[in-house]
């Protein structure tokens, strides 16, 4: 028994058959003195890592039987469109948490982008006698164009001006409010189906259209998520944003361009929240200034609740779409049931405290485990 | 399990119990799925320095955390003066006069010596007021104690490393510690600041308090030590008066072998000059220059060494190098090309790489995997469009982990599982991946074993037989002696002299790395808006 770690660390054999000498060891030499709690970590780990997918089937399962009709198709067409307008902003939010910061300015952009698109369609440009009236794919690229654009302002104060994340956004969250509101005196822009005469129709179809039966939305968000897991995973761009959550000090002595890096991170978000102003006035056929108001925080919750955490460096984009789903059922599904809108609030709450205090669990079994690997290998 | 008989280290209970102030017996200590300690006998003698060393991984940090009350054993006991005791915290072990100062100082810089001191344990008027002019007045005298002359209320942020580390020495002596637990005391003090640590040891030994002594030093400990005890792989390896051993014998015990030859190797010729640093200058807050002109030259194949105090610029002059402080004057030439104006990522693009001497602060990525850690300097290489080929960032990865013997059970493992040399390895690897010209080390072997120091050292020999430039700082005059071909010497901002390696003595280096050094605690630099606005921004991110 004592000696079984000299014949670990000579063991030719590779890290599977450590893993095995390891279990051995543990179960003969530990057992005596400590109590055995460390049974089946391995499968306990696997459990909390696929902690969000798990809920996610909970809440199927449970609404599937609490409420009617929710497991038809017509309604998991519909919760997919409204959890897909929070996946998007989610998406943007998670790499900007994972660099280490924070974007409460999603929530106004989706109202100011609506409020361009509106107005642009509805009342053009003037400009001097004449109006200038923009065909639909370049309203869209303008609206797309103003979101990036507060995306980049928030960039700039954080990475030019040295003003924190928090602070930064939650400006420019009442400047982009201000404007949306500003742009239409604070009345909505409505019945946006356009003038075959000035060429601005076919709007609404941004929102309504379908393929395959599925909404136009849902697929933007596959390429999109597509687009972004990629990004994360495997490209030097996402490595770099997960290395400044990590320690931008140490980014930025090893030769990452953080500013320039964290612009994009901004920029991307505020994309992703134009996106959402978009789809949001085509389906409405009409654009609200006030639309989006606190959909940052679904968006930060849909983040955290995929296992994004707040001091950066940590989370996946399976991971926040995945939550966004949950607090997506969740919400339509109690709607369906008929609880109390305050009593929804309350349970999304609870839920979201829930996921982080799992995500804490897991993070100490999982060091414990990293621990045993080590100690298998003899460092 | 087995009888304390079979164990080989007797001399414990032979050496009669009258000397012996705290025993520990046959104590085992458990991790989940590691024992740290194995039936482990040690002895602290009253009023002696018992040295621990052993290294990294060994069982140190674990013997010293169960004698602090940090950890408890998960078998065997603790004798305080011949009676068992349970030390459940560190409060408790306090409470029973064991005090320890841990290599990462826990003191709070935004508040004075006396706060410090005093913190969480205040002198306090019926429980709510705290008593400042008692808390001044013991202060002091415990300053006088240790020699600083300094006032109770200085703020700790004012104080040099070494001061610092008093304070927490004059923390532990505040308690009336009879036992202090000095964990690698000197790792981050210059030479002079040794010596003064060094006479408050012997002060404190004279005045009774046993001292438990870890170091990786290892004429350090001859000196000072009057006994030692060698760990490895948590069993004792050699227990010993330090009078009856020498170092070699302490290496065979720490290691199992003997120590590895540093030698230069002979015969590989310098090449063009590398890189250049004419008259580079950072201003400091306040007045005065943090770097003050320096101007130096670094050929292909050459090491250099930077000898120098803590304070003496040495970092700051790196980072100029390296484009840190977009406001420093000077010129930099990095193999021909002027380096002005250029941020640090088209520096590192361009051949620069730093490996800094603050590795958890500036170097790792500690959520992220050891692979990842590698590559980050060097993603571009690996990325075709948009796109990392993980088959050549992997096949890269496992390449350096073989050829700087890394031990890690998987690349995918977070950093932070490792160990102290492992981790430097790994920043090193990231360093090379870039096929630098120039390689900066900072303080390349500080807070690391003995045997990954052999490796860094043969792998910088190496880099520079291929024709690396390399530049390294270092406090320890055998390491910069050993690894040069020239030493230059930093002190208070400037170049104070330059050695060919051959012709350097230690009291010649020494006597330059003092020129103009600033002895007095007034001048310290204020601290500026800016550092704290980044350290918040940081902080809150």
């Amino acid at each position: 028994m004592t000696g079984s770690p000299q014949r670990e660390r000579d063991s030719p054999f590779a890290s599977s058959a450590i893993y095995t000498l390891e279990t051995l060891h543990m179960t003969v030499a530990i057992k005596s003195v400590v109590p055995a709690s460390s049974i089946g970590e391995a499968p306990l780990l696997l459990l909390l890592k696929l902690r969000t997918f798990i809920a996610l089937f909970a809440v199927l399962i449970f609404f599937s039987f609490a409420a009617h009709n929710f497991l038809s198709i017509a309604n998991l067409l519909i919760m997919s469109r409204h959890v897909a307008l929070n996946a998007f902003l989610a998406i943007g939010m998670t790499f900007v948490i994972v660099a280490g910061g924070i974007d409460l300015s999603v929530g106004s952009i989706v109202g100011l982008s609506g409020m361009v698109a509106g107005g642009l369609i509805l009342h053009g440009i003037p400009l001097g006698g004449y109006t200038l009236y923009l065909s639909v794919p370049v309203v869209i690229l303008v609206a797309l164009a103003a979101g990036v654009l507060i995306g980049a302002l928030n960039g700039v104060l954080i990475t030019r001006l040295n003003v924190a994340p928090f602070i930064a956004t939650l400006g420019t969250l009442y400047i982009a409010r201000g404007a949306a509101l500003l742009s239409s005196g604070g009345e909505t822009f409505p019945n946006l189906t356009g003038n075959p005469d000035y060429g601005t129709t076919g709007f609404p179809l941004l929102g309504s259209a379908t393929l395959f039966g599925v909404p136009g939305p849902v697929w933007l968000l596959v390429v999109i998520g597509l687009f972004a897991a990629y990004v994360a995973a495997r490209t030097p761009l996402g490595r770099q944003i997960y290395a400044i959550g990590s320690n931008e000090r140490a980014a930025q002595l090893s030769g990452v361009r953080v500013n320039r890096v964290k612009m994009t991170v901004y920029m991307f978000s505020g994309f992703c929240a134009a996106i959402v102003g978009l789809i949001i006035s085509s389906e409405l056929v009409a654009s609200h200034p006030m639309s989006g108001e606190t959909f940052e925080l679904n968006a930060i919750a849909a983040a955290v609740l995929g296992g994004t955490s707040m001091s950066g460096g940590r989370g996946k984009i399976g991971g926040t779409i995945v939550g966004a789903f949950v607090i997506g059922i969740l919400s339509d599904g109690l709607v369906m049931m008929g609880v109390s809108a305050f009593w929804q609030t309350v349970i999304k709450g609870v839920v979201i405290v829930a996921a982080v205090v799992v995500d804490q669990v897991q993070r100490r079994v999982q060091q414990r485990f990293a621990l045993q690997k080590q100690a298998a290998t003899g460092a | 399990m087995n009888a304390p008989g079979s164990n080989s280290n007797r001399h414990d209970n032979d050496a009669g119990f009258d000397d012996v102030i705290l025993s520990v017996e046959g104590v085992t200590k458990v991790y989940p799925g590691t024992i740290a300690l194995k039936e482990v006998n040690f002895a602290v003698r009253r009023g002696a320095v018992n040295v621990l060393v052993g290294e990294n991984g060994a069982g140190k940090s674990t013997m010293m955390k169960i004698i602090a009350g940090a950890e408890q054993p998960s078998m065997g006991r603790l004798l305080l003066d011949g009676v068992p005791v349970e030390l459940a915290s560190s409060a408790e072990a306090l409470r029973h006069g064991i005090g320890i100062v841990y290599q990462e100082l826990n003191l709070f810089p935004n508040l004075s010596i006396a706060e410090n001191v005093f913190i969480a344990h205040e002198i306090t008027r019926a429980g709510i007021d705290i008593d400042a002019d008692a808390q001044r007045a013991k202060v002091r005298e415990l300053l006088k104690r240790l020699e600083l002359d300094v006032s109770p209320d200085t703020l700790v942020e004012d104080l040099r490393i070494g001061q610092q580390q008093l304070v927490e020495i004059a923390k532990a002596l505040a308690h009336d510690a009879r036992i202090l637990i000095l964990d690698e005391p000197t790792s981050a003090l210059s030479a002079a600041e040794v010596e003064v640590l060094f006479q408050v040891i012997a002060d404190l030994k004279s005045q009774g308090v046993s001292i438990v002594y870890i170091s990786h030093r290892l004429e350090e400990l001859i000196r000072i030590g009057d006994y030692i005890t060698v760990l490895r792989d948590g069993r004792i390896t050699g227990h010993q008066p330090m009078a009856q051993v020498d170092v070699p014998w302490i290496v065979r015990m720490m290691v199992g072998r003997d120590t590895k030859d540093f030698s230069r190797p002979i015969g590989h010729e310098r090449g063009a000059e590398v890189l250049t640093a004419r008259n580079v200058s950072l201003p400091r807050k306040g007045g005065g220059f943090l770097v003050d002109h320096v101007s130096l030259t670094l050929h292909a194949g050459e090491i250099v060494g930077i000898y120098g105090l803590m304070g003496a610029g040495r970092s700051e002059l790196f980072e100029c190098i390296l484009g840190c402080h977009p406001h420093a004057g000077g010129e930099i030439v990095l193999a021909g090309q002027s380096l002005a104006g250029k941020p640090i990522a088209r520096r590192v693009a361009d051949g620069l790489a730093l490996i800094p001497e603050d590795r958890k602060a500036d170097a790792l990525l500690p959520i992220l995997s050891v692979g990842s850690n590698m590559t980050l300097s060097n993603l571009a290489a690996f990325a075709r469009g948009f796109d990392i080929r993980t088959q050549q960032e992997r096949a890269s990865i496992l390449s350096y982990i073989r050829d700087l013997a890394i031990k890690v059970a998987d690349w995918r493992l977070p950093v932070s599982s490792l160990s102290g040399g492992n981790q430097q390895k790994v920043v090193i690897a990231r360093a090379l991946m870039t096929s630098p010209k120039v390689l900066l080390m900072d303080e390349p072997s500080r807070g690391i074993d003995i045997g990954a120091k052999a490796d860094i050292f043969k792998v910088m020999r190496d880099l520079a037989v291929k024709g690396l430039g390399i530049l390294f700082v270092t406090s320890d005059l055998e390491e910069v002696k050993a690894l040069s071909d020239r030493i230059l010497v930093m002190s208070n901002g400037r170049i104070t002299a330059e050695f060919d390696a051959a012709e350097a003595s230690d009291n010649a280096l020494v006597a330059a790395s003092a020129v103009g050094h600033r002895t007095g605690h007034g001048t310290a630099p204020q601290p500026g808006q800016d550092g704290h606005d980044g350290h918040d921004r940081l902080a809150a991110a």
